[in-house]
């Protein structure tokens, strides 16, 4: 004890008096509403990433890109790792208008000036909703949305922090802060100041499942589906993971034994 | 050892070979028939499991190779096409990157259970410095490789580690930076230098493994050393590598497997930074820049000195101290079970680098969290004690300790009768 209060007072005689400003606009640690998929046995809940890709679709993409995920790993076909059945996803492709000039006469836009576009097959990723970061900027206030295709695995408390944000809107700033023109208040942001519009308001999608669309519940089904789309692979991870621990301890066992039975006669 | 052949070829065709090339008889002599000291405890296994990681890192890295574009405009959906189009690319990217953390802590505790049984000293200190060698092209492959997924960390980490060399500018002016604009290939990170870090990421691990030729070799002309740090005197303290240290080594490698396998398959992104997921953008400074763990003790001594050029001598300073080990510790007690006094400091090492690893994580002007206790000057304290360490201590208690006598052989200490012994003969 004696010595840590020495080290303590040499310490402070080395360090050129570290003045520091606590900044009272840190983001407040993320909610957490709980996920299917966590744990060592999580899976993806089907119904949620079907209610989770209607949010994104109607709701998020008019803003937010999802430039790595195709349409296809929609698929639960073909081993596919998705939620909906081939030609579901077809059909939901098909629904897409992907950029498609130049044709074969070069032209890169219709007879009045509209780019050229073709419906989207299940090979394709999902169509941006700019053109480019620019345009994006322009939409936004200067803001630029980020693209969600990894953002769970993006951001520090991934999930929860996107479920956080999401639900965080509803709370009024404290006194003495001021949220800044064109910005919203949301203290699960770091500053509190952000510059995404609340997204979600009460019914603002009709699932087809009749579930009802709470703020709550859409956050918590778009980020179930955003999960998905940062790691597809999740629960292939999972099941296989569970394989490779009762093999390896099985193997771990035997050798166990073995050890002990060769080094038997030795002590 | 060396030289003690006890290979007998059995069939007309292992005469034949072995009259031509000997590799047969080279494999018995050094895996099969090497006598090994018979008290090696779980501490030496880990140099078995070091070999077994790089293995793993040189296969999957050379399958994701395949699958990799090192350019700056598609590194980064390389990465994420392999994750979700290739057949058991994420398995192959998480045991990769997450590889690359369990080989480090197996270095680590290579290293500190050389420290302990003072296994860099005579005759093995060739063995030690290729350790060393190891352990800096470990340190560059990794640097190199955390670059290649092109994520927000990589690129800024690639801009500080390359900025260091521009503080040579300070002692030759302008040479630091003709120095970093060459390493780049041009005026900033970018395209060139993220090809040259993939071409040498794929050729520092074969070096690496020439190394380990090395060091095993350096290995078993001596032989082991043990953790009484006595040595072998004859028959009885030995016995055969197999089949007593292959079962006892691959029990303690699954183990350690099992723990990798954790990470792996339930937590592959607790190591990793999220801004990593985030791609490289040079306009935009990420608010905190941090190598991975294994590199943080590093950083806390780099960012705790002010002045850049010292800084950066303090931190290649810090490794290039582990060369001079064998010569800096007097002592002629190998083990510091018998060294009362040495044991004690060689833990507040352990416990400083802990230490130093923790600070390094954060701002060199942070506080520990709850409290105004700055972190700077003990990140400086860690650092000092870094250095004196092996720059005072060992070379000072050598001197003046009195080590506990030694056991006669390692037989009498292993059945039981050696360790308390008075009259144990001086080394
Ligand atoms: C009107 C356009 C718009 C819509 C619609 C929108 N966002 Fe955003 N979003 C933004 C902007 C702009 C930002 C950048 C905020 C900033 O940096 O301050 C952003 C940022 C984010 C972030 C990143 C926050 C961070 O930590 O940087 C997430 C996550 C996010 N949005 C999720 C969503 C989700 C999920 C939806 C659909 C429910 C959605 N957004 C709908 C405009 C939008
Ligand atoms: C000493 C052994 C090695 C170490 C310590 C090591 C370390 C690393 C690290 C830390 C990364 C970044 C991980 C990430 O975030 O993805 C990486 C990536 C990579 N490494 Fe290695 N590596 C080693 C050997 C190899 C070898 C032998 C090859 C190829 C022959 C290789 C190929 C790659 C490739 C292609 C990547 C980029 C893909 C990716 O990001 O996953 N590595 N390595």
């Amino acid at each position: 004890m004696r010595f840590a209060r020495l080290a303590l007072a040499l310490g402070m005689m080395l360090g050129a008096g570290a003045a520091h400003a606590k900044i009272d606009t840190d983001p407040l640690p993320p909610k957490k509403p709980g996920w299917s998929f966590d744990g060592p046995f999580g899976m993806y809940d089907r119904a949620a990433l079907q209610r989770g890709f209607q949010v994104y679709k109607e709701v998020c993409s008019a803003c937010h890109s999802l430039n790595r995920v195709s349409f296809a790993a929609m698929s639960s076909g073909d081993g596919g790792h998705g939620f909906f059945t081939g030609p579901e996803v077809k059909a939901i492709a098909a629904g897409y208008k992907i950029p498609a000039g130049p044709n074969d006469k070069g032209e890169t836009t219709d007879a009045n000036g509209t780019p050229l576009t073709r419906p989207g097959i299940v090979a394709d990723h999902f169509p941006p909703p700019f053109p480019n970061e620019q345009a994006a900027r322009t939409a936004n206030n200067g803001a630029l949305p980020p693209d969600l295709s990894v953002i769970t695995k993006a951001r520090a408390g991934g999930a929860d922090y996107v479920y956080s944000i999401l639900t965080g809107f509803h709370e009024k700033p404290p006194a003495g802060f001021t949220v800044l023109p064109g910005k919203y208040f949301n203290p699960y942001f770091n500053g509190w100041n952000i510059s995404m519009p609340p997204p979600l308001s009460p019914n603002q999608v009709t699932y087809a499942d009749k579930t009802n669309a709470t703020v709550d519940q859409m956050a918590h089904d778009v980020v179930t589906f955003l999960s998905w789309a940062a790691e597809p692979t999740l629960e292939d991870r999972h099941r296989i993971g569970f394989g490779v621990m009762l093999f390896l301890l099985a193997f771990a066992g035997l050798a166990y034994l073995s050890y002990r039975r060769i080094w038997a006669d030795i002590h | 050892m060396a030289g003690h052949s006890t290979y007998v070829p059995k069939t007309g065709f292992t005469r034949w070979l072995d009259a031509r090339l000997p590799i047969l008889r080279f494999a018995n002599d050094t895996m099969t028939t090497f006598p090994t000291p018979r008290n090696l405890n779980f501490w030496y296994s880990f140099g078995g499991i070091l070999t077994f990681m790089l293995g793993i890192q040189i296969v999957t890295g050379i399958v994701l190779a395949m699958h990799y574009v090192p350019s700056a405009d598609k590194a980064f959906d390389s990465v994420e096409s392999i994750m979700r189009d290739v057949n058991y690319g994420w398995l192959l990217r998480y045991m990769h990157s997450n590889g690359a953390s369990f080989f480090f802590l197996a270095v680590y505790l290579h290293i500190f259970r050389g420290l302990y049984y003072g296994s860099y000293k005579a005759p093995r200190e060739i063995l030690w410095i290729i350790g060393v060698l190891i352990y800096v092209l470990m340190i560059a492959t990794a640097f190199l490789g955390y670059t290649l997924p092109w994520g927000q960390m990589s690129f800024w980490a690639a801009t500080v580690i390359t900025n260091l060399f521009s503080s040579i500018d300070q002692i030759l002016p302008h040479a630091g930076t003709a120095i970093t604009e060459w390493l780049w290939g041009g005026f900033a990170v970018g395209d060139p230098t993220l090809n040259r870090f993939f071409s040498l990421h794929y050729l520092l691990p074969f070096v690496i493994a020439g190394l380990v030729v090395l060091h095993i070799w350096a290995l078993h002309v001596p032989g082991n050393n043990n953790p009484l740090g006595i040595d072998v005197k004859g028959p009885q303290d030995t016995v055969p590598f197999h089949p007593y240290y292959t079962a006892k080594d691959l029990f303690y490698l699954l183990l350690f497997v099992i723990l990798y396998a954790v990470v792996v398959f339930y937590l592959p992104n607790a190591l990793v930074e999220p801004d990593n997921y985030v791609p490289a953008n040079p306009l935009v400074t990420p608010p905190e820049i941090v190598p991975e763990w294994y590199l943080l003790p590093f950083y806390a001594m780099l960012r705790s000195i002010p002045q850049k050029l010292i800084g950066v001598i303090v931190l290649f300073g810090a490794l290039i101290t582990l060369v001079f080990v064998p010569w800096l510790d007097t002592s002629r007690v190998r083990s510091m079970r018998f060294r009362p006094l040495a044991k004690q400091f060689f833990w507040a090492l352990v416990v400083d680098c802990v230490l130093l690893g923790y600070l390094g994580a954060h701002r060199p002007d942070a506080v520990f969290p709850g409290t105004s206790i700055p972190m700077l000057p003990f990140a400086r304290l860690g650092t000092a004690y870094y250095y004196a360490y092996f720059w005072l201590v060992l070379p000072l208690l050598g001197l003046i300790e009195t080590p506990k006598p030694l056991p006669a052989t390692i037989a009498t200490s292993v059945t039981g009768t050696g360790v308390e012994q008075v009259n144990a003969p001086a080394e």
